[in-house]
């Protein structure tokens, strides 16, 4: 990981002019982070931390007000479309079937649509999806939604994953197999992903490596290494070796979330800072 | 389960009850008129109504093909103004913050008022007439498909920007896509106004048309043949009304397929409660 991170962030930090005469806020400030080629790594943190703008950063939707994002050691000259990214929300297109929903990012990249629904069809089975080729978005249940999303991001063919809290709006029990799922198709070919979560337990259960970020302005407090096997099975949530790295993670969560109000409040991005 | 059955009960239910209510109202028309001995030329019976629909068929058709064409012809002007307009007002901010006061502006302009400058302006021939309809009903066309425009998710926008699509291309997948179904709202509206917008243009100046026959029964107090004229042009509406609606049924299938799941998850629910 230190000689050929796949993605390494260094010194990112942004800062967003006032409106009509308010102050400057700052939303990141010199966050580091690093990512080995197929590691999975997670980034914890309470609403207001600046995980939704880290994210857009990455993603090339804004630019950073100084610092630098590195993939395989060197900045590209245009960071957008240069990563995948799977928004909190599925965005996928009611207007089309959900195979052509998932070979959206193909069709941009010029490949033929039969080609493109072949190589998605071959997916189908492994993402849960059989069946439902010919439907509308609508007729999906929240978890096929959120796998028929990523499957679109998987497709898109891009080698890092940016994926921001997939599982938030589902309930306990559909997110605990999407965690599971998504797991084994990680295993399976070892894309490198960088996940955010509010939770804990998920960031876990699933990562390499859980950077835990407090606000405002936004920073990384505490960097640990997630040394469980794998494959990981559901029951190692029970683990003693689990139930420590959870301790050390929630006490500087806990903190941040003191100091900027609310762990549990969704952390979307104002317009002001997306526009 | 039972497709073929709840289809069948859902049509029976959306199409009896205004049919029923119609009969009612046509036979209560019908019984005012004989019990009360009412004039024809005051209020003629539907039955006298629907006599001289039969009698002076030729005349009507002649002339409601007049009409017809210059509904039609202001219609599709007026998708081609406001969808243009909406497109335009939507390409940049400083276009929109020029543009979009004048378009409500230009509603509080009374066309009765502005029509006989049309008239001065393009004489007695089709223009003018095409020019009203036109006016008439681009408004709701195209506040819809800017309101429409704006319905793509800011997110979804984003991840196309991700995944390298340029601005027409955003446009074009999505949001194009997104504004259909309010296109198609704002054309159901404009629809029932370009038969109004008809009548009128025709009332300031015309030879023939619907519009036009009814000034000159009006002179001559023919209220029987009057009605007629009045159901046809109502059949006219209704009628580009539901060719909108089958348009839209055929063009965005996944806008009814979804709302209907939607409904019929409502309907289990409230059975099962009951």
């Amino acid at each position: 990981m230190q000689a050929g991170s796949k993605l390494k962030i260094e010194g990112l930090s942004k800062t967003y002019r006032g409106t009509g005469g308010g102050e400057n806020v700052t939303a990141l400030k010199d966050v580091g982070i690093e990512i080995g080629a197929g590691e999975f790594v997670s980034i914890v943190g309470p609403s207001g931390c600046g995980k939704s703008t880290l994210f857009n950063i990455i993603a090339g939707l804004i630019r950073p007000s100084s610092g630098k994002v590195l993939l395989d050691g060197r900045q590209p000259d245009e960071l957008l479309g240069s990563v995948g990214y799977m928004p909190q929300r599925d965005c996928l297109m009611p207007w089309r079937t959900v195979l052509d929903n998932t070979t959206l990012g193909l069709e941009l990249n010029g490949v033929r649509k039969k080609q493109a629904h072949k190589q998605a069809l071959a997916e189908f089975e492994r993402f849960g999806l059989a069946g439902f080729e010919k439907h509308w978005p609508a007729k999906l249940s929240g978890g096929m939604k959120q796998r028929a999303a990523l499957l679109r991001t998987f497709l898109a063919g891009r080698d890092v994953m940016l994926l921001d809290e997939p599982f938030g709006a589902l309930d306990a029990l559909t997110r605990a197999n999407m965690q599971e799922w998504l797991l084994d198709v990680w295993q399976e070919d070892r894309k490198t992903i960088l996940f955010v979560t509010h939770d804990v337990e998920e960031a876990i259960y699933l990562s390499d490596r859980v950077y835990v970020m407090s606000g405002r302005p936004g920073r990384v407090s505490l960097c640990v290494d997630v040394k469980l096997d794998r494959p990981r099975k559901p029951e190692i949530t029970m683990s003693p070796e689990f139930l420590l790295l959870k301790q050390k993670l929630l006490r500087p969560l806990e903190e941040a979330a003191a100091t900027s109000g609310g762990l549990f409040v969704e952390d979307r991005p104002t317009l002001e800072e997306q526009l | 389960m039972f497709a073929r059955g709840t289809r069948s009960r859902r049509i029976a239910a959306a199409v009896l009850p205004p049919l029923l209510f119609a009969i009612f109202v046509l036979g209560a028309w019908q019984l005012y008129t004989v019990v009360g001995n009412i004039k024809e030329s005051t209020l003629p019976p539907p039955t006298a109504v629907a006599e001289a629909l039969w009698n002076d068929r030729s005349l009507l058709l002649e002339n409601a093909w007049v009409t017809i064409k210059e509904i039609l012809l202001g219609f599709a002007a007026a998708i081609v103004l406001g969808v243009g307009l909406a497109v335009l007002i939507r390409s940049s901010r400083t276009i929109e913050r020029a543009v979009y006061p004048w378009l409500v502006v230009s509603q509080m302009v009374p066309i009765p008022a502005i029509a006989p400058l049309l008239i001065i302006w393009f004489g007695f021939e089709m223009q003018p007439k095409i020019i009203v309809i036109m006016l008439v009903s681009f408004f709701p066309i195209a506040v819809n498909t800017i309101d429409g425009l704006r319905a793509a998710e800011p997110e979804l926008l984003n991840l196309l920007r991700t995944l390298k699509a340029n601005s027409w291309q955003r446009f074009r997948k999505a949001q194009l896509p997104a504004a259909l179904p309010f296109l198609f709202s704002g054309l159901k509206v404009a629809a029932a106004l370009s038969v109004i917008g008809a009548v009128f243009a025709e009332w300031v100046g015309a030879s023939e048309g619907l519009g036009y026959l009814i000034l000159v029964l009006n002179n001559q107090t023919a209220t029987t043949e009057m009605f007629a004229v009045i159901v046809t042009l109502a059949s006219i509406g209704i009628a580009l009304f539901l060719i909108v609606t089958l348009l839209e049924r055929l063009l965005l299938p996944w806008y009814y397929e979804s709302r209907e799941t939607e409904g019929e998850g409502l309907h289990l629910e409230v059975e099962e409660k009951a």
